[in-house]
Formats: structure tokens, C-alpha cells, sequence
């Protein structure tokens, strides 16, 4: 019963990568930028709740207000920055966003100093809550929250992309941006609002890591981290894969803490590798088949 | 009444001027084909009209007013629809999507996707099937149904029965004759000059970026256009121009 309580746990904790990393997967599926300030973005979004917390508001609250304000700083981003660096290159918006990440983290260790924080003291009891399924199987009542606001989350961006005339024009964008241009489709519109979604659910995933857990200015090295395992294993640009990529990620770490308490990180680092490693085989064993067909015909 | 105007316009692909010095009146209604050997400059004219180029100089007027900076996407809005070479199909998307994408920034107008079913009644059965996974055809009538979404006020076509077979080309260009009796302004690219001659008011010749024969359809021989595709009788002024 114990494997099966690691593996709920290691399921719950997946929600939380994929509110995480949705944004990474979104921002680079329609723009093809990986962003390496995402985890530091998230941290800052963090912070910003935790001072509105502190002036006693309640997180949600916090939330409330924090999610749009990132939303806006994810559009003058784009504009400002991702924009321009874009017209240098694919190579240019890493070295941009990884610059964007130094300069934050040092802006938020000048100002919060290096103390690690929490939002635990300001969610009342719902930090322990717990539902008790069975004597071994117990569901922290904020991990299933967590894991039900990344299910509706990655839904409604599902149904945004699918079904509303934005969220067309953001996949006919991802596509071929030459080409939606001239169909009609403002290109830079469409960039900033994925950035501004990006940056939102980037926000939500800081406040739900302040709420679970603990964070510092220097946290968002380790989050982008988890974030880019689950986009990996999921698959590129894929949203649901990306909530089974975090899922499979939190069920590796789980499950290998259980073996031995020091393979969290290890277990889901191995995992992670071996996932992508087999993708590599297979399309090496596809492209010989392929040749082997092609010399068939000829034959 | 002049619809599209063109003056001086130079295009480059680094360091190749594919369009030199290029002037061109397209009138309200009218049907322009242009013909040219292949690196003639007629694609890259057509993208620098729809605003997918930059021109390296020269003006594009639309309707009176000044384009030659103005996005593609507010091109679209203004009525100049194109159907890019090679269809760039989203190829993601259903039949349907790609059309419903072009309408929502296009002008109002009569074109919606039941229209454009009407038009090309092949896509009616494919509205939900992946542009992916259509023919040659079906994917070319996509193309246009597309641009048409916008509702355009001018048309262009880029080798619009490129890779097609025949009895599909024939199905193109019926559907072109019945926007062209609709009173559209077309613009169209083609490297089949008995096609071309067969729906178009006026014909230009480009040969290495320049025109070198503009006239209305029906006084133009084959002859005359095959000379000038070839470049057969270049008067010297035109050699060598400087890149």
C-alpha cells in the first residue's frame, strides 16, 4: 500500500509541474522561444504574493491580483524584449531570457535578502489539511487542489487553442507565422497574449510553490528544471502531454524516494534521460527502416 | 479607376535585386496574369504587393493610399488577399479551421464558409479532414477559399496549377472565371500561357526583374510573349542592369 500512497502522491505532485510548465510548452509551441527566466518569472510571481499576503491579504486574493499584473508584464515582455530578439536569431531569445533570469534573481536577492519564504502561514489549515482514503493512502487537500486547478487549467487552454478564433490564429501562428500574417493574423498580437498566458500560469505555479513548499530569489533555477523534465517527456508543445510528463515525473521521484529517501531528484532525472534516450533510439531504428525500405524499392 | 499602384518598387533576396525598378497600374475589375521564366521575379513581386517582402524601394498604393510600410495582416483588412506559393496550408488544422482563421480579421463581405463550399464543392465532404491530408487539389482550393475569406478586394494567385493534374487545373480556373464575372481584381501568376491568356484582361511579361511586355490579353500573341520570356529581342539598355 505504501507504493501505491508514493504513487498518488507522485500523481498530485505531477499537477503541480504541469501548472508549472504549461507556460514553458505554450510559449515554446507558438513561438518557438525556450524561455530559461520561466522558473525565475514563477519565483517572482511568488514573491509578489507573498508581500500582498504580508499586508494581509490572502493569497487568493493576492492571486487575484498578481496573475493579471503578470499577464501584463508577460505582453511588454514580449514587445520589449523576446520581440526584438527574435529578429537576431533562435539562438538570441536563450541568451536573452537566461540574461532576464540573472538580472531577477539578483534583483530579488538585493531586495528579499536570501531567506527562504513560504506562503504556508497564510493559507490557515488547508497547508495540512489532509483526506484520509485508507491507513496508508492520505491526499493533502491543497496537493489535490493543486492537481485539479492544472487539470481545468490545461483544459481550458485546450479548448482556448481548440476551439475560439484566437486560439486559431495562435496555432496557425505556431505554424507559419509568414503565412497567418497574410491571412489577416496579427502575428505580434498573438506572441504577446501567449506570453501573457505563459507568464500568468507561470505566476500561479510561484504561489502554489509558496504555498506547498518553500522558495528563495535563487528557487527558479530548480523549478525550470522539473518544468523542462515534464515538457520533455510530454512531449514538445503538446499541453496534455505536458500534464502527463509532469505526472510521470512526479511518480519517478515518488517512487524513488520510497527506495531510498536521497533518490527524489536522482529517480526523476533517470527517468527523465531514459524517456528521451528512447525517443532518440526510436527515430534512429525509423530512419534505418526507412532506408531499408527505400533500398527494397529500389531493388 | 486604379486599384493597385506600383512605382519604382526594387525587391532583394540579399544581394540579387529580383524585382528592378518595377512600375504597374492594376485597374478596378481587371485580370492580370504575369508570365516570366522561373527567377523572373514574379513571386517576389507578388509577396512585396501582400507586404511578405520588404521592398528595398519604390512605393505600393491601395485604393489611394500609401501601403508600402504597412504590415501584412493590415493589408489583408484593407482587401489584398494572396495565395502564396507551394498553398501554405496550416497543415495542423481541418479544412474548415483554415478558412475560419483568414475570417476573422478579413472584411465583411459575402464570403463565409458556405460560400466558399459552394465554390469549390470538392471541400465539402473534407470540411472536418486535416489539410494534411488532402490532394493536390483539394489543398489548392483550400488556398484560395482561404484568401477569399478575407474578402479581397484584390486577389493574388501564385502558380496557382503548380503541381496540379489537369483535370484539377480545369476546376481552378473554372472557379477563378466565376469570381472574375463576380467583378473581382485579380492578379495571378502562371507558368501555363494558354491558361493564363485564357482567363486574363491584360498580360505582363517580366524578364530578370523588369517588365519587357505589358498589353491587353487579346492583342497579345504567343509569339510575342514567348519572345519577350526569353528575353529574345533585349534591347541593350536593359542588360546588365546593376545589382
Amino acid at each position: 500500500m505504501i507504493w501505491v500512497n508514493q504513487i498518488v502522491q507522485g500523481v498530485l505532485l505531477g499537477g503541480y509541474y504541469a501548472v508549472l510548465a504549461c507556460g514553458l510548452s505554450l510559449m515554446f509551441g507558438v513561438m518557438r522561444i525556450i524561455n530559461l527566466a520561466h522558473g525565475g518569472l514563477a519565483v517572482l510571481g511568488a514573491f509578489f504574493v507573498f508581500v500582498l499576503s504580508k499586508h494581509g491579504l490572502s493569497p487568493w486574493v493576492a492571486c487575484a491580483v498578481v496573475l493579471p499584473a503578470m499577464g501584463v508584464a508577460g505582453w511588454a515582455l514580449q514587445r520589449g524584449i523576446l520581440e526584438r530578439s527574435l529578429r537576431a536569431g533562435p539562438l538570441t531569445p536563450l541568451l536573452a531570457t537566461f540574461g532576464l533570469l540573472i538580472v531577477l534573481e539578483n534583483l530579488l536577492f538585493e531586495r528579499f535578502g536570501a531567506d527562504e519564504r513560504s506562503l504556508f502561514p497564510y493559507i490557515g489549515t488547508l497547508g495540512y489539511d489532509s483526506w484520509t482514503i485508507s491507513s496508508d493512502i492520505i491526499a493533502a487537500k491543497l496537493y489535490v487542489l493543486i492537481f485539479v486547478v492544472a487539470v481545468v487549467l490545461l483544459g481550458g487552454l485546450h479548448l482556448f487553442l481548440a476551439r475560439t478564433p484566437l486560439g486559431r490564429s495562435m496555432r496557425a501562428t505556431a505554424e507559419d507565422r509568414d503565412t497567418a500574417e497574410l491571412v489577416g493574423v496579427n502575428s505580434r498580437a498573438v506572441y504577446g497574449v501567449a506570453a501573457a498566458i505563459a507568464l500568468s500560469t507561470a505566476a500561479l505555479a510561484g504561489a502554489f510553490l509558496g504555498m506547498r513548499s518553500s522558495f528563495g530569489p535563487y528557487s527558479g533555477s530548480q523549478e525550470l528544471l522539473f518544468a523542462f523534465e515534464a515538457v520533455v517527456i510530454g512531449g514538445l508543445g503538446s499541453l496534455w502531454g505536458t500534464l502527463a510528463g509532469g505526472i510521470v515525473l512526479g511518480v519517478s521521484q515518488n517512487v524513488g524516494a520510497q527506495l531510498d529517501p536521497q533518490w527524489f531528484l536522482l529517480a526523476g532525472h533517470v527517468v527523465f534521460l531514459a524517456v528521451l534516450m528512447t525517443r532518440v533510439l526510436l527515430v534512429g531504428l525509423g530512419a534505418r527502416g526507412g532506408i531499408r525500405i527505400a533500398l527494397g524499392r529500389q531493388a | 479607376m486604379t486599384l493597385l499602384a506600383v512605382e519604382g518598387l526594387d525587391a532583394r533576396h540579399g544581394y540579387l535585386r529580383a524585382v528592378r525598378d518595377i512600375t504597374l497600374d492594376v485597374s478596378e475589375g481587371e485580370t492580370l496574369a504575369i508570365v516570366g521564366a522561373n527567377g523572373a521575379g514574379k513571386t517576389t513581386l507578388l509577396r512585396a504587393i501582400a507586404g511578405a517582402h520588404k521592398p528595398s524601394a519604390g512605393r505600393i498604393s491601395f485604393d489611394g493610399a500609401e501601403i508600402t510600410t504597412v504590415s501584412p495582416h493590415r493589408r489583408v483588412k484593407l482587401g489584398i488577399a494572396l495565395v502564396p506559393e507551394g498553398r501554405r496550408l496550416f497543415t495542423g488544422m481541418t479544412v474548415e479551421e483554415n478558412l475560419l482563421v483568414a475570417r476573422r480579421r478579413g472584411r465583411p463581405g459575402p464570403w463565409n464558409v458556405e460560400s466558399v463550399l459552394e465554390v469549390f464543392p470538392l471541400l465539402a465532404p473534407r470540411r472536418k479532414a486535416r489539410a494534411a491530408n488532402l490532394s493536390g487539389g483539394e489543398q489548392q482550393a483550400t488556398a484560395i477559399g482561404r484568401a477569399l475569406m478575407t474578402n479581397p478586394r484584390l486577389l493574388l494567385l501564385d502558380e496557382a496549377s503548380l503541381g496540379l493534374a489537369p483535370a484539377v487545373v480545369d476546376g481552378v480556373y473554372r472557379s477563378l472565371r466565376t469570381l472574375i464575372e463576380g467583378g473581382a481584381t485579380i492578379v495571378l501568376v502562371e507558368q501555363d500561357l494558354t491558361r493564363a491568356l485564357s482567363v486574363a484582361t491584360r498580360v505582363v511579361c517580366l524578364l530578370e526583374g523588369q517588365i519587357v511586355v505589358d498589353g491587353p490579353a487579346k492583342e497579345m500573341t504567343r509569339e510575342r510573349i514567348v519572345e519577350a520570356y526569353f528575353g529574345l529581342r533585349r534591347t541593350r539598355g536593359q542588360e546588365g542592369a546593376p545589382a
